[in-house]
């Protein structure tokens, strides 16, 4: 068994690709956001509910890989409740886990996001974990 | 030499990749080169690289002679009549261009049309999609059936007194079919209506006679047939490209310059600007008289059987859909496990070792077509075996155990 693969589809990764959580539309005063993998096709559209600087409701939808549906549903789950300025931050940091600039210590603010930190042995897949956040942020930046 | 004993003479075959022995299943993406090849490339670089044309010293002449002698190995490989038929261009795409260019948009009006396929690389759909949009043409699309064949009835019905060319791949780079390019053509030629054959897929596996074929471009990639990457060809019927103005110009392509008025060169010199690819052309070359040396019978009997066997082993996978099941195909498999994103069985066969592809194969109006977004494809060559295609069920497996 190779571990890096098995570090890649952890099963909290795996679990959330077949179960996805928050995976439906928002409609009302959500905004939205489609995001277009052009390599592989995948189409990933997040929906912000975003009140008083607070990020209400997020959900999403579109088809994809396991690791971009992963990784959509489980930024879902990071992201509800919180400010956009700590989003954005949490962007950021889960940016650089993916592409390997942060260090371990840094990883703790990601709680389970953490898990997308075996992504960095497939470079090839950096894009897929990273497709359901550029949405996020380009719906964020639309609710301003 | 047995076709089986080949495979010692690519070098790149002999590594471990993710500590297993590489199986190279991408073979429709580009294909590994013979140690000949490699050797071809690296001589000319060592002992005879110079400028072609024009040169009158030693090295000069030599470079140009081989450059000139690889553009009469094409022309046989092909059977073309005269070696001017052969423009040296950098792949299948550039050549597409070129006709688009300099062919197609002088004799595009307003409302007349140009049919493609549903089964098009984006290469043989976007040049002509732009000088269509450029011109006000119309884009017209044959459709094809689920098993991905061309529907005759509907291209006859296309072609007409609008029709100013015929834009059709000989095989599938997606789904592996083998379009029945001869009857094609003559169907577009009871119309006055001239084609374009895109050949990338056709060249390593099929033998191509474009006299037989009686089309009036052919346009393939080196690097698709056991050649270098950057250098590639478009056979023209002479009388076509003769009346061609320049796609590129610049030096070697033109007769004479004066800053009033420039003459422009004969073919297939007038459609190759600037220093073209020597060392590509030459390794083309070799990569061709390697090909023949096999010989292309000998390689399609080999892979028809690798194909079948292949067909036979992934339809007994439980979950797994064969995409593309014509009746006429080379060695392309595509296919799809239900609830597995092809992205992520390509990555766990990497971690195997083994090479496919994954994604739309940059044909994504085939895909919405077939209702999917991408496949995995596994294509075949000659120097790929049966212990690989078990190799990729268990990989297949693998994954499914894994992600499913």
């Amino acid at each position: 068994v190779s571990t890096t693969l098995d570090h890649l589809y952890r099963d909290l990764i795996v679990d959330h690709s077949k179960r996805p959580r928050n995976f439906r539309r928002l409609g009302g005063r959500a905004t939205l956001a489609e995001e277009y993998n052009p390599l592989c096709g995948d189409t990933v559209t997040v929906y912000v509910e975003l009140a008083d600087g607070v990020l209400r409701e997020v959900t999403f939808q579109g088809v994809g890989c396991a690791v971009a549906t992963a990784s959509a549903s489980l930024m879902t789950e990071a992201v509800q409740g919180r400010s956009s300025t700590l989003v954005d931050e949490l962007c950021d940091s889960f940016h650089a886990l993916v592409t390997g600039g942060v260090e371990p210590a840094a990883i703790e603010a990601l709680g389970e996001l953490a898990v997308f930190a075996g992504v960095r042995a497939f470079p090839s897949r950096a894009r897929c974990a990273l497709l359901p956040w550029r949405a996020l942020r380009a719906a964020l930046r639309r609710s301003d | 030499l047995t076709i089986e004993g080949r495979r010692t003479d690519f070098p790149i075959l002999k590594q471990t990749v993710h500590a297993k022995p590489l199986v190279y299943l991408d073979n429709a993406a580009t294909s590994q080169k013979p140690q000949a090849v490699i050797d071809a490339m690296a001589r000319f670089y060592t002992e005879e690289c110079a400028n072609i044309h024009r040169g009158v010293h030693a090295l000069s002449e030599r470079a140009t002679q081989a450059y000139d002698a690889a553009r009469v190995t094409v022309q046989r490989f092909v059977n073309a009549r005269e070696p001017g038929e052969i423009v040296f261009v950098r792949g299948t795409t550039e050549a597409i261009n070129l006709v688009a260019h300099s062919f197609a948009r002088a004799r595009l009006q307003p409302d007349d049309e140009i049919i493609v396929s549903a089964m098009e690389h984006h290469a043989n759909i976007v040049p002509w999609q732009l000088v269509c949009q450029e011109r006000a043409a119309v884009l017209r699309v044959v459709p094809i059936t689920d098993d991905g064949e061309l529907v005759m009835k509907k291209y006859e019905r296309l072609l007409g007194a609008r029709t100013r060319l015929v834009a059709i791949t000989h095989v599938s780079n997606a789904l592996g079919t083998v379009n029945p390019v001869r009857q094609l053509v003559a169907m577009a030629h009871a119309h006055n209506v001239p084609v374009l054959v895109d050949g990338a897929q056709a060249t390593p596996h099929l033998r191509v006679d474009v006299q037989a074929l009686d089309c009036d471009f052919y346009a393939f990639s080196g690097h698709k047939v056991y050649g270098p990457t950057g250098i590639g060809v478009l056979y023209g019927k002479a009388a076509l490209l003769d009346a061609m103005p320049p796609y590129q110009s610049g030096g070697n392509m033109i007769r004479s310059v004066t800053f009033e008025r420039t003459t422009f060169n004969d073919i297939p010199e007038r459609f190759e600007a600037g220093t073209p690819h020597i060392a590509g052309a030459i390794g083309l070359a070799v990569a061709l008289d390697y090909v023949d040396t096999i010989g292309l019978d000998a390689i399609a009997a080999y892979e028809q059987e690798l194909l079948a066997y292949a067909t036979h082993t992934l339809a007994a996978l439980p979950r797994v859909r064969l995409i593309g099941t014509a009746r006429q195909k080379v060695g392309i498999l595509s296919f799809v496990v239900d609830g597995m994103h092809p992205h992520d069985v390509a990555t766990v066969l990497d971690r195997e070792g083994i090479a496919v592809r994954a994604g739309h194969h940059c044909a994504q109006p085939l895909m919405h077509r077939l209702g999917l977004q991408a496949t995995t494809r596994a294509s075949l060559a000659f120097y790929n075996t049966r212990d690989e295609i078990d190799a990729l069920a268990a990989g297949i497996a693998r994954a499914r155990e894994m992600l499913a």
